[in-house]
């Protein structure tokens, strides 16, 4: 096969993917809202994904805080401007750091186990067992945990903000000595609610996006169990690389 | 009653039914034999809808199958049971709650009678004392026993079994057909067993059908076909009676 065949090739099976993932979470979304209602389940994965998640996302978010005030410091005190140390931690964890570094951390804690539980029920023929006994493997393993992630993940986003910048102002007061008076103030006057709620945004995307995509390579895996490790690993790779770039696409969107 | 009608099926250019034609009768045993890789579990996962066919129809309840949307066929699958090859028990679950899954799906019923008719179901395949085990606990035997009193929990007209001796020792095949045909009877159901084993289907089988290249090469009843004069007939049978 020439180069433009095989490039051609793994372009559409890029587009049939793109296709694919975005009707299998329309059919996550909304056959939640059929009957039988699975509020269950909802609460089950609410604990999975976020519960479970929590002590990974408060020492995640503390410790990119922590660190973010440190290299930050040093750049400010080239210019003399380390008063505004607390304005710029604020805002970069509220505006990227909060809702990125959650979405990762839920990726590698949950995202890849949705995507090996699904994969693993493929092949032992589970999901299609499901059917058989007239269930909808969709509304029943899918919908519950993308609404999951949907509710989660900006309550999770909320407490990475919030502890981070505890984490900075730790640093900030404590390690670098400024004025923790002055940290304060300038948290407060630099950051906008537009500022949390755009964080507050992106990781209720974010939250949809890496449940769709660990779902779907989990749900159509193949090939035994080398498969199941190559959809996790997909799904992974995909939901890591996708939030990225969706990142930078939805700041220039807000901002 | 099943008809199914010219059905034809490929998969990457690979013609696997190339227009198999048969009528499944009502309350009686229909074995589906044939070699290896000729399609006996694509055509029965055609009758449930879990494939669907290039072209040709499948009748059940004055309906062909093939024509119908996921949704209608829900309706169909709680009339059609399928016992799958290793069992595809939840393996999250124990034996007794992948009995009370569909219960708890489809029937209003308390918990105390979901649990009360999952112990029932569990007794009627002799497996009540395993019901607090998971799936990985459980001998193949008895895997596929707890996998049929959950395909038995819909209350099916009709249970497909694919393959349901493979990988059991002789005691325990003839144990599981005896169990296939005891509730045959006791159910009114009607069984279609995917099967290589040539003298269980001779003693259990009311019918037999042979699918042979894509086709329903001979059908009939077990004495019919032992008195059937075809090669590649007489040399399964011969090769499974060495």
């Amino acid at each position: 096969m020439n180069f433009f065949a095989l490039l051609g090739k793994a372009f559409l099976k890029v587009i049939c993917d793109c296709g694919g993932i975005f009707i299998f979470f329309l059919q996550s979304f909304f056959y939640f809202f059929t009957r039988p209602f699975r509020i269950g389940l909802l609460i089950k994965y609410m604990e999975f994904i976020g519960v479970n998640s929590f002590l990974v996302v408060f020492l995640t978010s503390l410790f990119s805080g922590m660190v973010t005030a440190y290299q930050v410091n040093i750049a400010l005190a080239k210019v003399g401007s380390q008063s505004v140390l607390g304005g710029v931690v604020a805002l970069t964890l509220t505006r990227e750091l909060g809702p990125v570094l959650t979405a990762v951390v839920v990726i590698a804690r949950a995202g890849s186990a949705i995507s090996a539980e699904l994969g693993s029920m493929r092949i032992t023929e589970q999901i299609d067992a499901l059917k058989i006994m007239a269930v909808n493997p969709i509304q029943y393993l899918v919908s519950p945990r993308l609404w999951a992630g949907i509710l989660v993940l900006p309550l999770l986003t909320a407490i990475a903000d919030l502890v981070g910048i505890a984490g900075g102002y730790i640093v900030g007061a404590f390690l670098v000595h400024i004025d923790p008076g002055i940290l304060t103030a300038r948290m407060i006057d630099m950051v906008e609610l537009k500022d949390i709620m755009s964080g507050i945004y992106k990781s209720i995307f974010f939250g949809a996006f890496l449940v769709t995509v660990c779902g779907y390579k989990g749900y159509y895996a193949s090939g035994g169990a080398e498969g199941v490790g190559r959809a996790t690993t997909e799904a992974v790779v995909i939901s890591t690389v996708g939030i990225l770039i969706s990142d930078y696409i939805l700041t220039t969107i807000f901002f | 009653m099943i008809n199914i009608k010219d059905l034809k099926k490929s998969f990457d250019g690979f013609e696997v039914l190339r227009g198999v034609n048969l009528i499944i009768p009502a309350n009686q045993i229909t074995f589906i034999m044939g070699q290896s890789g000729t399609g006996k579990s694509v055509l029965i996962k055609h009758i449930v809808g879990l494939l669907k066919p290039d072209s040709g129809e499948i009748w059940f309840d004055n309906q062909d199958i093939t024509k119908l949307s996921e949704k209608e066929l829900q309706k169909i699958r709680k009339k059609i049971g399928f016992l799958f090859q290793e069992g595809a028990l939840f393996d999250s679950m124990t034996v007794k709650e992948n009995v009370m899954f569909p219960l708890k799906e489809h029937f209003k019923m308390s918990k105390k009678e979901i649990e009360e008719k999952a112990e029932e179901l569990l007794s009627v395949v002799n497996l009540l004392e395993a019901k607090d085990k998971y799936p990985s606990e459980l001998s193949g035997g008895m895997r596929k026993r707890a996998a049929l009193a959950r395909t038995l929990a819909l209350q099916p007209q009709i249970v497909l079994f694919d393959e349901p001796t493979t990988g059991l020792d002789p005691i325990l095949q003839v144990s599981i057909m005896e169990l296939i045909k005891d509730l045959k009877e006791r159910y009114s159901l009607t069984c279609v067993v995917i099967s290589h084993d040539v003298p269980l289907a001779f003693k259990f089988a009311d019918r037999i059908a042979f699918l042979h290249q894509g086709k329903i090469l001979v059908e009939g009843t077990p004495e019919e076909i032992k008195t059937i004069d075809e090669p590649f007939i007489r040399n399964f049978i011969e090769s499974a009676l060495i």
